[in-house]
C-alpha cells in the first residue's frame, strides 16, 4: 500500500461547540464547563510549550488563576518568540471609527477571508474576544499607536472596509509579545510558573489515552528529561519552516506538533498555506531566510514588470507604455489591493512568463514613484520610513530612487493540529493554541488576524475550556519516570539523536532541509498540481532515506549543539512534508492559500468545490511512510453562506 | 532607607554627585578668591585673613572656615569612598577585555578615574603646601601672597599645579555633565545647555586657577 | 570576498576560550553576516570540525537573540542588529575578530553564545504592570497623551539584545533597565506600580552584577534600536523620586 493511498475514517465532530444563536454559544460553553474549586488549582500542573502571544499569554492567565504552569522554550529567553516580529497590527472589533465595524463584520469578514474553510463558532468566539484583548493589553502597558486625544489610532489592513487594526508602528507583534512576556514574568517571579527556557520538546507522553507529560531536551547540557503535568497546551507555532525559506524565524519548527500527532493528534488542513506577496526577494544560494515588508506597502506602491520578456534594463529606463502594472490591469476594481492569496499567484504568473525581474527573475517592482510624486517624499517617509531603511539594509537599493523588487513567500500556516471548540486535540488532555492549531482562518488568513487569535486563545479560551478537561479529568495515579510507558518514550527519543549523531554521513542537516524546502515551494508551493505534487510524493521518501544514511552529526548529544537540533528539527520536516504533499493531493479544488490549477474559473481564478471540500481534513498518523487515515469534519455555514470570490 | 540607597549603584552616584557638586562650588568660589592675587599682596592677605573671621561676632574666629572645612573633607571622602567602591564593581562586572581593543569614548570620560586619583593626590600635596606649609621650605603663616609666589618660582610646584587643573578641567568637563544626568536633571532639551555649562565651567575654573602660576611666572605678579 | 575571522571558541562554561583562525571564501557582499558563519559551519561541519555556536533567530533585526561582538564593536559596524548586517560592509580579504559579549553578568554558554538570563530576571523583578487577564477597563477608559505615548514605545522598542551591557566598559545594564521603566513609568496605567518598579529593578540589576553607569554613552551608540542615553537619566530620576516617596511612607 502506497502512501497516497489513504483511507477515510470516522469523521471528527467537535463535540464540545454549543448548539443555539451564534452569539451565544461562548457564553453558554463557559457556563457549561466545570471549574476546579481555586483551592486545587494549585494541585493541577499544566505543561506550556511556547512562548508567543498564545503560549505566553496562556501561562501568565493560568499561573494567576492558581495553576501551576512549566512552561518551555528553546530561545534563551521567553522574549523572543517569533510572534515578535509581527508587524501589521492587530483587529479587534472595537468600532471606535464608527464605520459600521461590529462583531458580526469581523466574523463574517473572518469566513469570507478564509475562504470558507473555518469553523464558524470559532470564528464568531474570536471576534467576540478581539475586544477585550484591546482592553487587556492597554491594561498592561503596549504602548499602541494613539492621537492627539489620547484615544487609541485604528488603519484599515489588508483591503479590509473598515479601520479595525490596532497597531504600535510597525512592530505590533513585538509589543504585544513583550505585554504577554511581562505579565509572564510577573507570575515567573511569584512562583507560579517554573519557566525553562532553552528547552526544546522532543515527545509527548500520551498514558492511557491522555496527555500526561513531555520529553524535553535542555540545549546547553543537551540532557534529555521528562515532565509530567494534568494536561499539556502546545503552543508552538506554525510549521512553514517545513519550505527551508518562509519568513519564519531560523529556528522555528514542527517537532512539537509533528512529535503529537505522532503519538494520535489529528493535524488539519496541513496543506493551508499562507503565501504572502510582499517580501524582499532572495539574492543567492547563502539565503538563509526571508524578510516580510509589511502589507500596508500595497496601499500607495503600484506592482509592475516589463512587457517584454527577459527586459533586463534598469527599471527607471523603462518608458512607461512598456510597463505592465498586471494588478491593476487584471483587477480594475481592487487592483494592488487584492488579498495575499491573488497578489502572491499573479506575481508568480509573471515570473513564470520570464517577465520577473532582479536576480533570477524572481521579483516584481513595487514602484513609489507616483505615491512620491502625489504626497511627496516627506509624506512617504513618514508612514514608510522604517519599511523603506530595513529596505535599504538589506538589498543596498534606495527605494525612493529605484522600485522596490518583492517576491511572494511563505509567511504563516493556516493548518495545524485539529482542536475542538475548547481547543483540545485528539488526544484528551493536549491542547493546541495560536498558530500550532488549525481552527480559525480557514484556508487563508487576513492580515492583522494572527496576533488576534494567538491572544484570543492564550488570554480567554484556554484558561476558560482547559478547566472543565481538568475538572472531569481528576488523574487517579500519578505519572513519574518510572513509568513503562515513560521509560520507553524517553528511550526512543534516546535513540533518536543517538541515531542522528552515529549516520556520520557526507551531507550537513542544513542541506536536506534546503532540498526538501526548494521540492516543497516547486510543487506543494503557490500553485500546486496532481502531476507536481505526485512527484513531490515520490521524491520525499527518497531524501527521507537519503537523510538516514548521508547526514553528518558532529559533536555529541552531551552538550550545547546546534547542528544536532537543528538534524532532529529536519526529521520531522521530512515526514511532515510528505502529509501536506498528500492533503494538497487530496483537495482537488482551489480555495484560499491552496491553488490547484485544475481547479480555476476561465479567467484564471481559484474555483471552490463546496459540494465535495467543505469540510477540514484531519489526518491520523499511521507510520512514518504509512498512508495516513483521512477524517473529515464537515463545515456548515449557517450564518455567513458561500459564494465565490470575486476581486475583478 | 539609607542604607539601601548607600548600597545601590544609584545611591553611592547620587553621592557622587551631590559630593561632586559641593567640591564644585567651592572650586569657583576659590578660585574667585585667587585672582585677588592680581591686586596685590595687601588685598589677598587681607582676603585670606577676612576667610577666618567671616560670620564673626556670630562665629568664633575660624569657625566658619573650619566648618567649611569639615564639609569639604566629608565631601572628598564621600567622593573618593564612592568611587572606589564603584570602579570595583565596574571592573568586577568586566572582568575579561574583548581581544579585540579600539578607543572607546572621549577622553574626559575615559580619564575619569586616574583624573580623580591625581586630583586626590593633588590636593594632598596643596594643602601641605599652602595651608600647613609642611612641604614649603620658608613658609610663613598669614603671608598666603608670598607663599604661593614662592611655591610657582620653582618648576617643579607649577608643573604639578599646572597638570592637576588641567585634569580638573577634564574631571569638571564630565563630571558636571554626569552629575546633572545622576540627578535626574538632564533632558533631551537641557542637553545642550548643560553640556555647554559644562565647557564653561571647566574651562573657567582651569583658566582661572592656571592664571595664578601664569602670573608668578611673566613676573605680574611678584 | 576572501576573509579572515578570527572567532572566539570556548568549549562550554567552564573551559578556557581563545581565538582561532579561519578562512573563507566565496562570500558574496549580499549575504548577511550570519549568512557568511553559516557558510563557515557548513564547511566545518563537512571536515568533522565543531561548528561555530552563535545565537541567532528571526533574522530580521527584532528577536534579539543574535549578539556578536564584530571588531571590538557590539553588533559590528552599522547601527542594527548582526543579523541584519550585510558583508558589504567589510572588504575583500579583511580580517575580521568575532567574539561574544563580555560581562560578568552574561557568563559565555559556547563560543559565541552566552546567557543573558540575568536580563528575564531584572523584568520579573518588576518589568511589568499588574493587570491580570479579565481585570482590565475599557481601553478608552484612560487616554493617553499622545506624547507620552510615544515615549513610552521608543523605550518599548528595547529588544533585550544585551549589545548596551557588551558595549559598555563598566558591563552595565542601565540601558536596558532604563528602558523598560520609562515605558511604564510614563504611563498612567504604570503609575500604582511606580515606585517599587524602579526599586526593584535597580536592585536586582546590582544583584546580577551589572557595573555601574559613568555615562561614557557607548551604550546608546551600539543600541540597535536607538534607546537614548537619556533614558538612563529618566531612570535616575525615578530612582531617585521613587526614594524619597517611599523613604516618607
Amino acid at each position: 500500500m502506497t502512501y497516497t493511498d489513504y483511507a477515510t475514517g470516522e469523521p471528527v465532530v467537535d463535540t464540545k461547540a454549543p448548539k443555539g444563536p451564534i452569539n451565544e454559544r461562548w457564553d453558554k460553553r463557559r457556563f457549561e464547563a466545570k471549574l476546579v474549586n481555586p483551592a486545587n488549582r494549585r494541585k493541577h500542573t499544566v505543561i506550556v510549550v511556547g512562548t508567543g502571544l498564545a503560549g505566553g499569554s496562556a501561562g501568565a492567565t493560568l499561573a494567576e488563576q492558581g495553576y501551576h504552569v512549566v512552561q518551555f522554550c528553546y530561545q534563551d529567553s521567553p522574549r523572543r518568540a517569533h510572534s515578535i516580529a509581527a508587524q501589521g497590527g492587530i483587529n479587534a472589533a472595537k468600532n471606535y471609527r464608527n464605520d459600521g465595524d461590529s462583531i458580526h463584520r469581523l466574523f463574517y469578514d473572518t469566513v469570507k477571508g478564509g475562504d470558507f474553510r473555518a469553523r464558524e463558532s470559532n470564528v464568531h468566539r474570536l471576534a467576540q474576544i478581539s475586544v477585550e484583548i484591546i482592553d487587556q493589553c492597554v491594561a498592561q502597558g503596549v504602548p499602541f499607536a494613539r492621537e492627539y486625544g489620547g484615544l487609541l489610532d485604528t488603519r484599515s489592513f489588508g483591503g479590509v472596509q473598515v479601520s479595525r487594526t490596532f497597531y504600535a508602528r510597525g512592530q505590533t507583534g513585538q509589543q504585544l509579545l513583550l505585554g504577554a512576556y511581562q505579565a509572564l514574568s510577573r507570575q515567573i517571579a511569584a512562583g507560579n510558573i517554573e519557566m525553562h527556557p532553552r528547552t526544546e520538546m522532543l515527545d509527548l507522553i500520551v498514558v492511557d489515552g491522555r496527555a500526561r507529560g513531555i520529553v524535553a531536551r535542555d540545549l546547553v547540557t543537551g540532557r534529555i528529561d521528562t515532565y509530567f503535568a494534568d494536561a499539556v497546551v502546545l503552543a508552538s507555532g506554525g510549521y512553514g519552516n517545513v519550505f527551508y525559506l518562509s519568513t519564519n524565524a531560523m529556528n522555528s519548527n514542527a517537532t512539537a506538533i509533528w512529535r503529537a500527532h505522532r503519538r494520535g493528534a489529528y493535524f488539519a488542513n496541513p496543506c493551508f498555506t499562507q503565501i504572502h506577496p510582499t517580501c524582499i526577494p532572495r539574492t543567492g544560494e547563502h539565503q538563509s531566510k526571508l524578510t516580510l515588508m509589511s502589507e500596508s506597502l500595497r496601499n500607495d506602491g503600484r506592482i509592475w514588470v516589463p512587457k517584454a520578456k527577459g527586459d533586463d534594463r534598469p527599471p527607471n529606463e523603462i518608458p512607461e507604455d512598456e510597463r505592465d502594472y498586471y494588478l491593476e490591469r487584471i483587477y480594475p476594481s481592487f487592483g494592488n489591493l487584492v488579498p495575499r492569496d491573488i497578489a502572491s499567484r499573479a506575481a508568480k504568473n509573471v515570473c513564470d512568463e520570464g517577465r520577473g525581474v532582479g536576480p533570477g527573475g524572481q521579483g516584481v517592482y513595487l514602484d513609489f514613484a507616483d505615491a512620491i510624486e502625489r504626497m511627496g517624499r516627506g509624506a512617504v517617509e513618514a508612514k514608510y520610513g522604517n519599511l523603506f531603511d530595513m529596505y535599504q539594509r538589506i538589498t543596498d537599493e534606495d527605494p525612493y530612487r529605484v522600485p522596490m523588487r518583492i517576491y511572494p513567500a511563505v509567511h504563516y500556516t493556516m493548518g495545524g493540529l485539529w482542536v475542538d471548540y475548547d481547543l483540545q486535540t485528539t488526544i484528551p488532555g493536549l491542547f493546541a493554541i495560536g498558530e500550532a492549531n488549525f481552527s480559525d482562518h480557514g484556508a487563508n488568513r487576513l492580515g492583522a488576524s494572527a496576533l488576534m487569535q494567538g491572544l484570543a486563545d492564550g488570554y480567554f479560551v484556554l484558561p476558560a475550556t482547559i478547566n472543565d478537561y481538568l475538572a472531569r479529568n481528576p488523574h487517579e495515579e500519578p505519572v513519574d519516570a518510572g513509568h513503562p510507558v515513560v521509560r520507553e518514550v524517553l528511550a526512543e527519543t534516546e535513540d533518536r539523536l543517538n541515531l542522528l549523531l552515529s549516520v556520520d554521513g557526507d551531507r550537513t542537516p542544513d542541506s536536506f532541509h534546503r532540498e526538501v524546502g526548494e521540492l516543497m515551494w516547486e510543487f506543494c508551493g503557490m500553485a500546486r498540481t496532481d502531476s507536481g505534487l505526485r512527484k513531490a510524493l515520490e521524491r520525499i521518501p527518497q531524501i527521507r532515506e537519503e537523510f538516514w544514511r548521508r547526514v553528518k552529526v558532529p559533536g555529541t548529544g552531551e552538550e550545547f549543539n546546534q547542528s544536532l537540533e537543528k538534524a532532529n528539527r529536519v526529521v520531522d520536516y521530512l515526514e511532515l512534508a510528505e502529509l501536506m504533499c498528500l492533503d494538497a493531493l487530496h483537495r482537488g479544488e482551489s480555495c484560499g492559500g491552496h491553488f490547484r490549477e485544475e481547479s480555476q474559473t476561465p479567467d484564471g481564478e481559484a474555483e471552490r468545490k463546496d459540494e465535495e471540500f467543505a469540510y477540514a481534513a484531519a489526518w491520523e498518523f499511521n507510520g512514518t511512510g504509512e498512508a495516513p487515515t483521512l477524517h473529515k469534519e464537515d463545515l456548515v455555514f449557517e450564518y455567513v453562506h458561500p459564494t465565490q470570490r470575486s476581486y475583478a | 532607607m539609607a542604607r539601601t540607597v548607600w548600597d545601590s549603584t544609584l545611591g553611592k552616584k547620587t553621592v557622587m554627585a551631590v559630593s561632586g557638586l559641593i567640591m564644585l562650588l567651592y572650586l569657583v568660589v576659590h578660585m574667585i578668591g585667587n585672582l585677588k592675587i592680581f591686586f596685590g599682596a595687601g588685598e589677598f592677605d587681607h582676603y585670606a585673613h577676612w576667610l577666618r573671621t567671616v560670620g564673626e561676632p556670630f562665629m568664633h574666629y575660624e569657625w566658619t572656615l573650619w566648618l567649611v572645612r569639615i564639609v569639604l573633607v566629608a565631601a572628598v571622602v564621600a567622593h573618593a569612598v564612592s568611587a572606589y567602591q564603584l570602579s570595583r564593581r565596574d571592573i568586577r562586572a568586566r572582568p575579561s577585555k574583548y581581544v579585540h581593543k579600539r578607543p572607546r569614548a572621549s577622553y574626559a570620560t575615559r580619564t575619569m578615574r586616574w583624573g580623580g586619583v591625581i586630583l586626590g593626590l593633588f590636593i594632598v600635596w596643596h594643602i601641605l603646601d599652602l595651608t600647613t606649609g609642611t612641604v614649603h621650605p620658608g613658609f610663613r603663616p598669614g603671608h598666603p601672597y608670598q607663599n604661593v609666589v614662592d611655591t610657582f618660582s620653582t618648576w617643579y610646584g607649577n608643573v604639578i599645579y599646572i597638570v592637576a587643573m588641567l585634569a580638573l578641567g577634564l574631571h569638571v568637563r564630565h563630571g558636571f555633565w554626569s552629575a546633572a544626568q545622576t540627578l535626574g536633571a538632564g533632558s533631551r532639551t537641557r542637553d545642550r545647555a548643560l553640556k555647554t555649562v559644562a565647557d564653561v565651567l571647566a574651562l573657567l575654573l582651569t583658566a582661572g586657577f592656571i592664571a595664578v602660576p601664569v602670573g608668578v611666572m611673566t613676573g605680574v605678579v611678584s | 570576498m576572501k576573509l579572515t575571522l578570527r572567532v572566539w571558541r570556548q568549549k562550554n562554561a567552564d573551559a578556557d576560550g581563545a581565538m582561532s583562525t579561519y578562512e573563507v571564501d566565496g562570500i558574496s557582499p549580499d549575504m548577511s553576516f550570519l549568512e557568511m558563519l553559516d557558510t563557515l559551519n557548513e564547511e566545518l561541519i563537512l571536515h568533522g570540525e565543531d561548528p561555530v555556536a552563535f545565537d541567532h533567530d528571526c533574522r530580521e533585526g527584532i528577536c534579539g537573540a543574535c549578539s556578536l561582538v564584530i571588531n571590538g564593536d557590539a553588533h559590528g559596524p552599522e547601527r542594527t542588529t548582526t543579523c541584519q548586517l550585510h558583508m558589504r560592509s567589510f572588504e575583500d580579504g579583511d580580517t575580521i575578530d568575532i567574539e561574544p559579549w563580555r560581562a560578568s553578568a552574561f557568563p559565555v554558554i559556547k563560543d559565541l553564545v552566552v546567557d543573558r538570563s540575568a536580563f528575564d530576571r531584572i523584568i520579573q523583578a518588576g518589568g511589568y504592570i499588574t493587570a491580570p487577564t479579565g481585570a482590565a477597563p475599557e481601553a478608552h477608559a484612560t487616554p493617553v497623551p499622545k506624547p507620552d505615548a510615544d515615549f513610552a514605545f521608543e523605550h518599548a522598542e528595547c529588544i533585550g539584545c544585551g549589545a548596551c551591557v557588551a558595549a559598555c566598559p563598566n558591563g552595565a545594564a542601565m540601558l536596558f533597565t532604563s528602558a523598560k521603566i520609562n515605558h511604564l513609568n510614563v504611563l498612567p496605567q504604570g503609575a500604582p506600580e511606580r515606585e517599587t518598579r524602579v526599586l526593584d529593578m535597580v536592585a536586582q540589576m546590582d544583584e546580577e552584577g551589572f557595573g555601574g553607569c559613568t555615562l561614557t554613552g557607548e551604550c546608546a551608540t551600539a543600541c540597535p534600536k536607538g534607546i537614548p542615553l537619556m533614558s538612563i537619566t529618566g531612570m535616575n530620576k525615578e530612582w531617585l523620586r521613587a526614594t524619597r516617596k517611599v523613604s516618607k511612607r
